[in-house]
């Protein structure tokens, strides 16, 4: 009888460990990535947290924080090229932001505005999915698109590890495993689904090693580690724009916050349990321990950079305040590519709040 | 012009669209090698490669959910789910994704895939393959429901919907793949989306039908103008956006309206139709609208289908209703 086990390693791969050591292989231009990456994770740690005070204030909708995750989701969209399908979820306007896409547009979705998936054009990005797991398959659509229009570029779905319990993502994981499509499947395991710990989602050791089952290659990346997750994430893409078929990530991260601002995580963890993640974990904390041990940081350009940062969210929150509304007879206009009769003349019986 | 079934009229159409757009692909379960079990997609795959008409894994969320993708980098997908009544595993790609890519996106993307299924009764089928689930679609903003009941108006309208900017829900009625021949042109023509047809003109009654009930709908206006009753069968082609242009124009005619439908009653299309020509005609009504539609159970087994659809009889004791008043 031939029983199949899994009995893979389970350690995520580091290049920069907890103690700011390098532990892996460095991409070739570290430094200069770390000098523009580190400053980002700033301002995106700070428009977190001022969105989740927007929140408490009434001047922002719910709210789904992603801090902690800053390096999971630059790292890897930093290996993206404009012209390549992104798929997220709606935890990661940090990576999208980083993308291109406008701040203040990254709150229109909390702010309940319409024209939040209205993504810019020039780049291939959709809206945050509000759906679990649904993404995954238009992501292998996507895929399926660009190498049936024998393009280089290729497609990646966000996702979490609670989407790994959904049914999209093992179609879409199968599906683009049996037609070899061009697509990363990059799923950011930050421990919970809401209330949920990964391992009541998953029997598994690992989320990397589904991939096994779907005759795909599977890497395991500490997610917090904004080096591995760029290396890990350089090697998926290149594979997928050589041809050579999907990959799944698992980036291991931590949600420091709540999973919205209608949740309290008090309910389901410990204080003691989030620490070490808040401390040594950090992805800001780690890059900047490196980055300050190659000389190339201090508190004076720390300084500068919370300022900097503070300058550029007061700046978004100006500009979502006094963002126009759009009224419900425009937004309608784009159900159809024409509007249906019916739906019109409802609309024309309504009063001017319509228009 | 030959005489075609209406498998061999959507099978054309297919392959004029593969041949007309190099964005258009067709896939699904079984529709390559084996030309779809139906034979919709019959020859296809021999024709234009199995890059273009394409046996996918047995997912139906994975191929309405890649049709999205495909659809908003810029192909023209044209998914079949195997039988309608399996389209309840892609509901959520179907109604919360691609309906709602444009809306969503405030028009940035859009999601023009043509999703076909076989649908409806009287082929004594296993349970789930004779559903007709039209409303769920047709209650679902951002979709376009098509259901051609003749051969001609298939091919013509599946030209249409994959030249449709808009996702299209194409319905094809199983009873009526093979059910009679009719002169289908050779090339290229479309049958405009939107847009009933009338199938037979009277005075007296218009009977409001679409896919598999418009023959029998016309079977009962025949058996009932011997008697002088002057039916008015309305085919009407496209379920949503509803063509209430031709509602209004037939029943400002004859003030009596009987719609069929095979799907359950309760909440079906013929709601909304009875209540549009209430909106649109309610002056010129001269009787209860009627509904002769299935029964409000599931879909029952092959035993117990004939007693259940929409019967020529049933339609002529709805006519005689109407006709009372």
């Amino acid at each position: 009888m031939h029983v199949y086990r899994y009995t893979g390693d389970t350690k995520p791969d580091q290049v920069l460990n907890e103690a700011g050591e390098i532990v892996g292989e460095l991409p070739e231009n570290a430094a200069d990535l770390a000098l523009k990456w580190y400053p980002f994770m700033s301002f995106c740690r700070k428009f977190d947290e001022r969105a989740q005070l927007l929140q408490r204030q009434g001047r922002l909708g719910t709210y789904a924080p992603f801090r902690g995750q800053e390096a999971a989701q630059i790292g890897s969209f930093a290996a993206l090229r404009p012209g390549d399908w992104v798929f997220p979820t709606y935890r990661e306007l940090a990576g999208m932001m980083y993308h291109g896409l406008e701040p203040v547009h990254a709150l229109l979705k909390s702010r309940g505005h319409p024209d939040a998936g209205r993504m810019p054009k020039g780049l291939n990005m959709a809206p945050p999915q509000i759906a679990i797991a649904a993404q995954i398959l238009h992501a292998v659509g996507a895929g399926w698109a660009c190498k049936l229009q024998e393009k280089d570029d290729i497609a990646v779905a966000y996702f979490g590890d609670g989407a790994t319990s959904e049914g999209d993502f093992h179609e879409g994981m199968n599906f683009a495993s049996v037609m070899r499509l061009p697509v990363v499947f990059f799923c950011q395991n930050n421990q919970y689904a809401i209330s949920v710990p990964v391992d009541r989602q998953t029997a598994s050791p690992t989320i990397a090693q589904k991939a096994i089952a779907y005759g795909m290659e599977g890497l395991r990346v500490d997610g917090n580690d904004v080096f591995a997750v760029y290396q890990a994430m350089r090697y998926a893409v290149e594979r997928a724009r050589r041809g050579d078929g999907p990959t799944l990530i698992e980036a291991v991260t931590y949600r420091l916050g709540p999973h919205t601002t209608a949740d309290d995580p008090g309910r389901y963890r410990e204080a003691a349990d989030v620490e070490p993640w808040a401390t040594a974990r950090d992805p800001l904390v780690r890059l900047r321990l490196w980055l300050t041990r190659q000389g190339l940081w201090d508190d004076e350009r720390q300084s500068a950079c919370e300022a900097e940062a503070e300058a550029r969210v007061r700046q978004t929150v100006a500009d979502m305040e006094s963002y126009p509304h759009k009224p419900l007879a425009e937004a309608a206009s784009h159900v159809y590519a024409e509007m249906p009769e019916a739906l019109a003349l409802d609309l024309a019986k309504r009063g001017k709040e319509a228009r | 012009m030959p005489k075609q079934t209406m498998i061999e009229a959507i099978r054309d159409a297919l392959a004029i669209a593969l041949r007309d757009d190099p964005r258009v692909i067709v896939f699904g379960e079984d529709v390559g090698r084996n030309g779809g079990v139906f034979r919709a997609t019959d020859g296809l795959q021999a024709e234009f490669g199995e890059a273009r008409v394409v046996d996918t894994p047995l997912a139906e969320k994975a191929i309405v959910g890649t049709a999205v993708g495909l659809a908003m980098a810029g192909m023209k997908p044209v998914a079949e789910i195997q039988f309608l009544g399996f389209a309840y595993e892609a509901m959520d790609q179907i109604a919360a994704q691609l309906a709602r890519i444009r809306f969503r996106t405030q028009g940035r993307f859009t999601a023009p895939a043509v999703i076909r299924a076989p649908y409806g009764g009287g082929v004594r089928t296993p349970e789930l393959h004779s559903d007709s689930l039209e409303a769920l679609f047709a209650h679902t903003p951002g979709l376009v429901v098509v259901t051609p009941s003749r051969p001609y108006d298939a091919k013509g309208l599946l030209l249409s919907a994959i030249r449709s900017p808009d996702p299209v829900v194409f319905l094809e009625p199983i009873r009526l793949y093979r059910a009679f021949r009719e002169e289908v042109p050779e090339g290229d023509y479309e049958v405009p989306l939107g847009r009933a047809a009338v199938r037979r003109e009277g005075s007296d009654v218009t009977l409001v039908a679409w896919g598999p009930t418009v023959s029998v709908a016309e079977s009962a206006a025949a058996q009932v103008a011997s008697r002088g009753i002057a039916c008015e069968v309305l085919d009407l082609r496209t379920l949503a956006p509803l063509d209430r242009s031709a509602l209004k124009a037939s029943v400002e005619k004859t003030g009596r309206a009987v719609i069929v439908h095979e799907a359950v009653r309760y909440a079906g299309l013929g709601a909304e139709i009875a209540a549009s020509i209430m909106d649109l005609a309610f002056y010129h009504l001269r009787a209860p609208i009627e509904r002769v539609a299935g029964l409000d159970t599931p879909y029952p087994p092959p035993a117990l289908e004939d007693a259940w659809l929409p019967s020529v009889t049933r339609v002529v004791e709805a006519i005689e209703r109407v006709m009372e008043d």
